[in-house]
């Protein structure tokens, strides 16, 4: 290893009780075995410490993959690598997750192990869009990495204008709040697209997100462009005797403030013996007052999903939230998966060959119109998808009778079926 | 064979397995009683318990972690697992780590064992949440500022409001290195703000930039081709320019950082949750702090004030997006002491929207 790169900068931030990644660099670079990996982080220490001096990043992007794949590599060139050779090519692999984040300890070891030999031995779990992150390999390295890890059954996420890796919130493996399995749906949706995340060839990226019920912990609605989001149907279920219970602990002020008052359609009322009243025909699901009496109120027996799509940040019409595509539809059956990857697939072909260069599904709605996409997509209407119908009269509206008999039609069927 | 011919024969072709299988990794009660659970309960801070309908009760410890993990600590983190709980973790969306037992008394002891090794228990319920951020100085090729560096200076500051429940209801924060803003919404969101247009390295565009796409790119149709010195390169209208940086990923001879003129800006009132209201997007309440490494004190001051009048004044479940719907813009920038400018006003697509058009006005 080159000397010890002086990092005063860098060593405020081993100060304050939060745990240090500082420290963990420095542990690489004063303790690790092997002086491949000491002497990039020694490296790494330096450029950021330069970084931090000079307040701009030193990193250029550039063209690195693995044999057979066009994406999940971050390709990363040293713009000052003179000064910092050993760190000089620092590549990013990107690799999926199990869907939900679980791992054995054995299984995190092995990782480690695989990449301390072939990396830099620094990773986070995980990044924004929900890979692994493993940071900072030479380009001769991420194949020999990936080779590697690709044997005992890992595989690389999306980078670039491709399908991106998914994300679900832990979900049915320990939350009562689940309304579907997320861990199945985000497995079928993802391996159905393996091909789209190997090998970028739509738009720009499209991102699958999975949420068990309203409360959405995986941010869909404002960071995907396919959202599932769990719900319900029936009523809501309601332990009357635990209400009681949470009454005699917390109080009926507590209750009334806290909970009845709180609901947006004004669907709870506490009867003066100390139970809830539901006006479920009302009830949006949006889960307030499941969240403060986890133990008295659940979700309902008839359980499926909603569909929003179109949700993405910034970049480049302001950010969009998703918009909701499907009300409802039933995950319990083979056949109810099919549909879901159909939609997704007819979604992602109509997006592929409609949207624009760097166009995210959602700024492709909002170009074309909801209505025109699903017509593209083969969806009716419903007055589900909208917050308010139009306040402008400046819209042709001669094919009126046409859409009002389809509206009955298809009402008459739905009523049949 | 040529050397060339030589490295292709031993091309390996990747297995494409994509996704893998999350139960082979998951906690067997976990397992056994997939889809089954009842309710949870909060112990304590960082602490979750989860009860399935077959009476089986499973408990999560959950410890912010520095999200840079080097192999050593990554290996500390699976010996605590392995002698203190049973062996299975899972990371949340924040990057905190989550260890499960089947056993109350194992609790305590893991505890212990993580602070002891500098770990931090908390993050549950109505707690500041660990920081969600992004790669910063460090990896990423555009970054305005160091993500990792601002969220350890902050959560060294909010260290106590994660260990404990002291807040009305939960904070995420974020924080983003650029205008893209990869960190996504937030109650509290530290972003980057740029405040001069690029500097053009006329040079190299023409070899570096596909300049149509680059012209495509600029939200506010800034950017034309021009000749400059003899070469084809681009030019921005400076009137126009939104100071974005959206031309700078696909040009980076479009320079937007800038030691002095990259700064940083406070957003509130993001939260994805569909509870009470209709998830939120965040909104700006102060800009202009100085990207001040490394300990970038100054936009902790701002998160500070927001997070101490949204403690003192906000009703139980309030997150801060329904703190201020109920309080209002005027009353909150009057709380926390900043100041409101014509920045915060919207002048972007579909902006009178966003304006009052009421007489609903608290005085």
């Amino acid at each position: 290893m080159a000397d010890k790169h002086i990092t005063p900068m860098l060593d405020e931030l081993e100060n304050g009780p939060w745990p240090s990644f500082i420290s963990g660099i420095k542990r690489l670079r004063d303790q690790h075995s092997d002086s491949r990996v000491s002497g990039v982080a020694n490296s790494l220490l330096g450029q950021l410490e330069h970084s931090y001096e000079t307040r701009k990043g030193y990193w250029k992007g550039g063209t690195v993959s693995v044999f057979g794949y066009g994406s999940g590599i971050i390709p990363r060139f040293s713009e000052v690598g003179d000064a910092f050779p050993e760190s000089r090519e620092f590549h990013t692999l990107r690799v999926q997750p199990p869907a939900g984040n679980f791992y054995t300890t054995d299984m995190l070891r092995q990782l480690g192990k695989s990449w301390e030999k072939h990396g830099s031995g620094l990773q986070t779990f995980h990044g924004q869009t929900g890979n692994i992150m493993f940071i900072g390999a030479s380009t001769e390295n991420t194949q020999h990495f990936f080779d590697e890890i690709n044997e005992y059954g890992w595989d690389l996420g999306g980078a670039g204008p491709c399908v991106r890796t998914g994300m679900c919130c832990v979900g049915a493996a320990r939350c009562e709040q689940a309304n579907i399995d997320g861990i199945k749906i985000h497995r079928t949706l993802l391996n159905n697209f393996t091909d789209d995340i190997h090998r970028p060839a739509l738009p720009y990226k499209f991102k699958f997100k999975v949420s068990g019920c309203p409360n959405d912990c995986v941010n869909s609605i404002e960071r995907a462009d396919f959202a599932i989001i769990g719900t319900w149907k029936d009523d809501m279920k309601v332990n009357q005797d635990e209400v009681k219970d949470f009454v005699e602990k917390k109080g009926r002020k507590y209750l009334i403030d806290n909970v009845i008052t709180r609901c947006p359609t004004n669907c709870l009322s506490l009867k003066d013996d100390d139970t809830l009243e539901v006006d479920n025909r009302n009830c949006v699901k949006c889960m307030h007052c499941l969240n403060v009496m986890p133990k008295a109120l659940s979700p309902g027996d008839d359980k499926g999903a909603t569909i929003l799509m179109g949700g993405k940040r910034t970049l480049k019409v302001g950010d969009l939230m998703g918009t909701v595509i499907v009300p409802f539809m039933k995950l319990d059956t083979e056949e109810d998966y099919e549909k879901l990857t159909e939609l997704a697939e007819e979604t992602i072909d109509f997006w592929a060959e409609n949207g624009l260069e760097h166009e995210r599904c959602g700024e492709m709605i909002e170009r074309i119109g909801l209505v025109n996409f699903l017509d593209g997509i083969g969806l009716e209407v419903d007055p589900n998808m909208v917050a308010d119908p139009t306040t402008s009269s400046y819209v042709r509206m001669d094919g009126w009778d046409d859409e009002a008999e389809k509206w009955f039609k298809d009402k008459l069927q739905s009523v049949e079926a | 064979m040529s050397k060339e011919q030589v490295e292709k024969k031993v091309n390996r072709s990747p297995i494409e397995t994509g996704c893998p299988d999350a139960f082979q990794y998951m906690h067997p009660l976990m397992r056994k009683n997939y889809g089954q659970w009842a309710y949870h309960e909060d112990p304590r801070p960082g602490v979750l318990k989860h009860v399935a309908h077959s009476g089986d009760a499973i408990w999560t410890i959950k410890a912010g972690t520095q999200r840079i993990l080097d192999v050593i600590t990554l290996n500390l983190l699976c010996d605590i697992g392995d002698k203190y709980a049973d062996g299975y973790v899972r990371f949340t969306i924040r990057s905190n780590i989550e260890y499960m037992v089947d056993q109350e008394s194992k609790v305590g002891p893991l505890i212990v064992e993580l602070e002891k090794n500098g770990f931090v228990v908390g993050g549950t319920k109505n707690s500041v949440a660990m920081i969600a951020h992004t790669q910063g100085w460090l990896h990423c090729d555009i970054p305005g500022t160091d993500a990792a560096g601002v969220v350890k200076a902050m959560m060294d500051e909010v260290i106590d409001e994660f260990k404990g429940w002291n807040m009305p209801n939960r904070v995420h924060m974020t924080t983003s290195c650029c205008q893209i803003n990869c960190g996504g919404q937030g109650d509290i969101a530290i972003n980057v703000q740029y405040t001069k247009p690029p500097k053009i390295n006329h040079d190299l565009v023409s070899n570096v930039c596909e300049r149509p796409s680059v012209v495509a790119r600029c939200p506010v149709a800034a950017i034309r081709p021009a000749m400059v010195n003899g070469k084809p390169s681009l030019e921005v209208d400076e009137k126009k320019c939104i100071c974005c940086g959206a031309c700078y990923p696909p040009c980076p001879p479009m320079q937007i950082n800038d030691a002095e003129h990259t700064k940083l800006s406070v957003w509130v009132g993001g939260n994805h949750s569909n509870a009470r209201g209709k998830p939120t997007f965040q909104k700006l309440v102060a800009a202009g702090i100085p990207n001040n490494p490394p300990r970038w004190p100054e936009a902790t001051a701002i998160v500070k004030k927001i997070l101490r009048a949204y403690r003192d004044d906000a009703k139980d479940w309030e997150r801060i997006s329904d703190w201020v719907e109920r309080i209002g813009w005027p009353r909150f920038f009057e709380l926390t002491g900043l100041p409101f400018t014509k920045f915060h006003i919207n002048n972007w697509k579909g902006a009178r929207n966003s304006l009052n058009a009421s007489t609903h006005i608290r005085f």
